[in-house]
């Protein structure tokens, strides 16, 4: 009798669910919490630094709307790259992940430029609360989208080498799970951040 | 142990996936979840004698009025380190033992459901338990309390809260990817037949307790990010002179640390609700109640939080709601403690050292609970606050709960996992020296609270009038050092006795039973089915006509499953594997680096990325 | 089981005598001397009583089962398995839930009575927490004492908790705690801004003292008396050592301190003129780098100056205890103190100076005469 009892998910399972999936949706609602301390850490300090420069000092939000269409674009992407995938289009599968990872490194790579920008302007990391809360949670942001371009080219990498095929398609969707999670709370980020206006302090 | 055979691989890279299961080396590349588990539980018994040792140090320096045994500066690192080590590295990893060595068998699995990642998860503790304690001799140990708060914490000029900041995180990161890990295990491999509402209230509240880790964890990892930036970097999020506000921090590790009190206490819950219906021979009293109770309490737990702050001047309004929402999180937890008594009420109770442990569970948590509904009372908490009162509050839920629980345990499934029995004799010894070093110990803590002595204090005057009792409590803490040292006389003693245990030596409940003492790796021959709550027992005994409860005749599905003939059925477990712990080691590597030299950054990322893809490439054992 | 039923009882009988006779207990919360204490006690007494009836009903259940059912030799049969009594369970359920709701009305009332501003007939006082001291303003009477802090017992006293030091200079203090007396005073900047809590158990029960925010208690003594407390939230080295004193007046008594303090001090001589000068020659710049001391003048005639870094001296003299009330103010532990203030006290921000013995006994000849 064969039972085989590794870490594939293919056996059956309670909820019908595969392991990796609960798991990656288990995962990202903690993910949640990260980004929930992190912003509202930001909004507590909402006009409580002391000397600036001041959100609407550095902020370019049309620069910052094409950025985060960039990304919003790169979520698309991954959609027709899991589909391609799945429908057994290998080819078309490897040029949306591409294009995916290439629109997520210029979506790092423009907030690269933003904050050299600012700190062009006098604002870097300890410049004051503004600085210190925008930093660090744009930052991790940052992180967890270059972890899933480096999971992307991953994909990549193995798809060339021939053993991303449309058996595989599910460990795609998980990584389309998670660069989905990271664009929402980038959409989140951007609202809250940088389109709902705060006046400077007085 | 039987060895699994596993064909012999193409070795793909530098590193040929490990093949052997026993032996010294597999304890370092072992993915079964039964070794893990093991090395959970040793590490955290080596942590609870550091972190004893240090108490008794400090119950050494306040036993008399104003001694200087330990300096100051040596005093505020040692009550700063027992609190973090009970906290994150006995308590919690001892719980991850028992869930990790149980969760499988329990539920009629055959593993947990990522086995390297499970693996990953005890090497990043313990790394990061070494890391922490490594500050010792790298500039000094934490020195901010547990609770770490700034500005206190972040101006202290020593390393120490640099590593705690760090050393922290990277046991959060342990603890919530094994929370994830067996959150989907209980969720999605439970055997044919176990519905939720057949599950053993223990694997409840293990369900309950990786879903709080999973959501509070963030939340001090956030915390704890910004502190080590407020130290490192020079950030300002607790910088009053910036606009900053000490009070962010509270909010953000009391969001985390009550939910972690909940972590603490209902794994032990869980092992007493399984002991009880054993040893008085019923079973649980009001299963359902139990359950919802342990949701209930998870969910009422992350809005509680401020009432570790009431004396911060949040205002009337949140001491209000906090004050009320804390006395509504008295009733779930109080409630279990009628359904323990309902399931000793009319039992057959034989008082083995495990049930005694749990009876003795069941008093010391009153005691702790009532005090804790004391505090609710916010005006008079604003005298308990911060006083030996709150000291002996959680050392009765934590030690008096929590620790006599996973005592308990120790003893329940020390045949199971072992094979051989704990003595009985020296068992009695201990839970008794225990319960009376123990009571000596904190009990008095309830009087020199209320009498004015406040906590984290180095010394105390004479004029106070607090001496006697601090002398009554610093014995007891001895007391409860030789009962340690006896449970230990009694482990080492049980390894000389033949390893020839039966299955179900308790005449048990639950499915663990039905297999060899100990497992084999693969934990059992066949997957069981199961028809009810309390499978074991059904297979054992049926209930008559008149009511009576009989045995199943012999040859019934009681007998034990699994044992020697099993090697050749073919069942194929997961490899072993170096990468879990390669990928762990990346962490405090990294964590170095943060503190002393970017270079080292850089050099912890390698064995990260490798590990990783080691992980990902390396073929699994087919 | 008898014998764990006896052990039991006999302990909770010890802890019952102990905590009722509170022998020599100074600092005791279950000694209200005044009225906010007094409210914190009423609540605390009947929730403890209930909590004790509650307890001795359940341990004494348990131990009545552990007892009854036990099994007895000759006892083998497998008794009727009992799986829960919906009913039961749920009245079980239901009582503490009202027990609860009764103890939350009075503790909800309680909360609101003490967080009420007690009007403007209450003394008006600043308290200011350093590492490791503390420090009292009195901003309409103008004064600015240390480690004791005197009260009228004929009303309340309202004050205002503020953490002072380094870091603060030029930011966003709140305006309470802007430092008042003396005139031209800076900002504390000795010692870390951390977060303290002020204890006068007998007179009150604790709010913390945080940078950045600013929290307010009340209390009031019933009678005149010293009543003892101490720093509660951990706070750096000296932690255990920030403690204090309050001491209640009759109000006439406490016009008679006032008006002592109010006065500027008296210009010493012979030795102590002598430690007036070692006073201005320690260190590099003299103990006015850290204390004040007002109505005073260097031998160049010029008025001295000081600073709030370290407690005001003016009246040292009148006090009972010094360096946050570790030590009785008396010649020996001064001393002991001036030779050297870090091997006395963790952490000490006061430096040794190297004093001469014969500096030392000039400079207490000088503190003696600051009445």
């Amino acid at each position: 009798m064969e039972i085989h009892a590794q870490e594939s998910e293919h056996l059956a399972t309670s909820t019908g669910l595969p392991n990796i999936k609960l798991a990656m949706w288990l995962f990202l609602a903690s993910d949640c919490m990260l980004f929930g301390a992190l912003i509202s850490t930001y909004v507590l300090y909402r006009g409580a630094s002391v000397v600036g420069p001041y959100p609407n000092d550095v902020f370019d939000i049309p620069y910052t709307s094409v950025s985060s269409f960039v990304l919003l674009a790169s979520s698309l992407t991954m959609v027709l790259a899991l589909a391609a995938l799945q429908r057994g289009d290998v080819g078309r599968s490897r040029v949306w992940l591409l294009a995916t990872a290439l629109l997520g490194m210029t979506f790092v790579g423009g907030q690269v430029y933003e904050f050299t920008t600012f700190a062009h302007e006098e604002l870097t990391l300890t410049t004051n609360l503004f600085s210190t809360s925008f930093y660090v949670l744009t930052g991790f942001h940052g992180t967890h989208v270059a972890i899933g371009i480096l999971m992307l080219l991953t994909l990549l990498m193995f798809s060339f080498s021939g053993r991303l095929g449309p058996e595989k398609a599910e460990t795609v969707e998980m990584v389309g799970l998670y660069w989905h999670f990271v664009d929402i709370v980038w959409i989140v980020i951007f609202t809250v951040i940088y389109l709902i206006p705060t006046g400077n302090p007085a | 142990m039987a060895s699994v055979s596993v064909r012999a691989e193409r070795p793909r890279g530098l590193l040929r996936r490990p093949t052997a299961t026993t032996g010294f080396w597999s304890w370092f590349t072992t993915v079964d979840h039964k070794k893990i588990g093991i090395l959970y539980g040793i590490t955290a018994f080596a942590f609870f004698i550091i972190g004893g040792s240090e108490a008794l140090l400090i119950r050494l320096q306040l036993a008399r009025p104003d001694q200087d045994i330990l300096s100051a500066s040596v005093y505020n690192e040692m009550f700063t380190m027992h609190g973090i080590t009970m906290v994150f590295l006995v308590v919690m990893p001892l719980s991850a033992a028992f869930f990790n060595y149980l969760i499988p068998l329990m539920i009629g699995a055959r593993d947990v459901a990522f086995p390297r990642l499970n693996a990953y998860s005890y090497w990043a503790f313990l790394f990061g338990g070494l890391f922490i304690y490594s500050s010792w001799f790298l500039g000094g140990a934490p020195n901010g309390g547990w609770f770490g708060y700034p500005p206190n914490a972040t101006v202290d000029p020593s390393l120490g809260m640099t590593f705690y900041s760090l050393g922290l995180i990277i046991t959060g990161i342990a603890s919530t990817v094994s929370a994830v890990n067996l959150a989907v295990t209980v969720i999605n491999m439970r055997a044919p037949g176990m519905t939720l509402f057949r599950m053993p209230v223990f694997i409840w509240m293990g369900l309950v307790v990786q879903l709080l880790l999973a959501f509070s964890l963030p939340i001090i990892t956030i915390g704890l990010t910004e502190m080590f930036f407020d130290r490192r970097f020079g950030t300002h999020f607790f910088d009053p002179a910036a606009g900053g506000d000490p009070v962010l921090w509270q909010h953000l590790f009391w969001l985390f640390g009550h939910p972690e009190v909940y972590i603490l206490i209902l794994p032990a819950m869980g092992i007493v609700s399984e002991i009880l219906p054993v040893f008085a021979r019923k079973p649980l009293f009001g299963y359902q109640f139990v359950v919802f109770s342990g949701i209930a309490i998870g969910f009422i737990g992350f809005g509680v939080w401020a009432h570790h702050m009431f004396a911060v001047g949040l205002g009337p309004v949140a001491n209000t709601a906090f004050g009320i929402s804390t006395l509504i999180i008295a009733v779930p937890t109080g409630v279990k403690i009628f359904n323990w008594l309902g399931t000793l009420w009319r039992g057959d109770i034989r008082f083995t050292t495990p049930m005694l442990f749990s009876v003795g569970f069941i008093a010391m948590f009153v005691i702790g609970g009532l005090s804790g509904v004391t505090h609710a009372v916010v005006p008079s908490d604003y005298q308990q606050t911060d006083t030996y009162y709150i000291v002996a509050h959680f050392h009765y839920v934590l030690f008096g709960g929590a620790i006599f629980g996973l005592f308990g345990g120790i003893y329940y499934w020390w045949p199971k996992v072992f094979g051989r029995m704990l003595g009985e004799r020296v068992g009695k010894l201990n839970f008794w020296l225990m319960l009376i070093g123990f009571n000596m110990t904190f009990g008095p803590m309830h009087i020199l609270g209320l009498q004015g002595m406040p906590r984290r204090v180095q010394s105390y005057p004479e004029s106070l009038g607090l001496s006697f009792w601090n002398l009554v409590s610093s014995i007891g803490a001895f007391l409860i050092a030789v009962s340690v040292l006896i449970f230990l006389v009694n482990a080492v003693a049980s390894f000389r006795k033949p390893k020839e245990m039966e299955a179900d030596p308790w005449d048990a409940r639950t499915l663990e039973w039905t297999t060899t003492s100990p497992p084999p790796e693969y934990n059992f021959d066949e997957v069981p089915v199961v028809h009810s709550l309390d499978e074991l027992w059904h297979r054992k005994y049926s209930q008559t006509q008149g009511g009576r409860v009989v045995p199943v005749p012999a040859g019934g599905s009681g007998e034990a499953h699994g044992g020697g003939h099993a090697g050749g059925h073919g069942i194929h477990m997961p490899g072993p594997s170096y990468f879990p712990l390669i990928a762990a080691l990346g962490l405090p590597i990294a964590a170095y680096g943060l503190i002393f030299n970017w270079w080292l950054v850089g050099a912890g990322m390698v064995p990260v990325l490798a590990g990783f893809y080691g992980w990902i490439l390396e073929p699994s054992a087919e | 089981m008898r014998r764990k039923t006896q052990s039991a009882l006999g302990l909770v009988a010890l802890i019952a005598v102990a905590a009722a006779c509170a022998p020599n207990a100074t600092q005791s919360a279950l000694e209200p001397a005044g009225p906010y204490a007094q409210k914190a006690h009423d609540l605390f007494v009947p929730v403890f009583w209930v909590a004790a009836v509650i307890f001795f009903v359940v341990e004494g259940a348990l131990v009545l089962f552990a007892f009854r059912y036990r099994h007895r030799k000759g006892r083998d049969g497998i008794p009727p398995q009992v799986h829960g009594n919906t009913r039961l369970e749920i009245a079980w359920t239901i009582l503490p839930a009202v027990i609860l709701a009764g103890v939350a009305v009075p503790t909800v009332a309680g909360i609101f009575e003490l967080a009420r501003d007690p009007g403007p007939s209450a003394l008006d006082v600043r308290v200011l927490g350093h590492q490791w001291w503390w420090e009292f303003d009195y901003p309409e009477q103008r004064i600015l004492t240390a480690n004791e802090l005197h009260i009228p017992t004929d009303r309340p006293v309202y004050l205002t908790l503020c953490a002072v030091g380094a870091g603060y200079e030029g930011a966003p203090t709140p305006s309470e705690c802007q430092p008042g007396a003396p005139e031209g005073a800076q900002p504390a900047s000795l010692g870390a801004a951390v977060i303290h809590s002020f204890w006068p158990p007998e007179l009150a029960g604790t709010q913390d003292v945080i940078p950045g925010r600013v929290n307010h208690m009340v209390l009031q003594a019933d009678e005149p008396g010293t009543y003892e407390g101490q720093c509660k939230e951990y706070c750096g080295l000296s932690h255990a050592y920030m403690r204090f004193t309050v001491v209640a007046h009759t109000p006439e008594d406490f016009e008679r301190w006032v008006a002592g303090q109010q006065a500027p001090a008296a210009p010493p001589d012979g030795s102590a003129a002598e430690g007036l000068q070692v006073f201005l020659e320690a260190g590099r710049a003299g103990c006015t780098e850290c204390h004040a001391v007002a109505g005073l003048r260097d031998p160049s005639g010029e008025v001295i100056r000081g600073s709030n870094n370290a407690p005001d001296l003016t009246h040292f003299a009148s006090r009972e205890c010094f360096a946050g009330c570790m030590f009785e103010n008396n010649d020996e532990n001064l001393r002991r103190w001036l030779d050297d203030p870090p091997a006395m006290k963790p952490g000490s921000l006061m430096p040794a100076y190297q004093l001469s013995a014969e500096q030392i006994e000039q400079l207490i000849a000088f503190l003696n005469t600051l009445e």
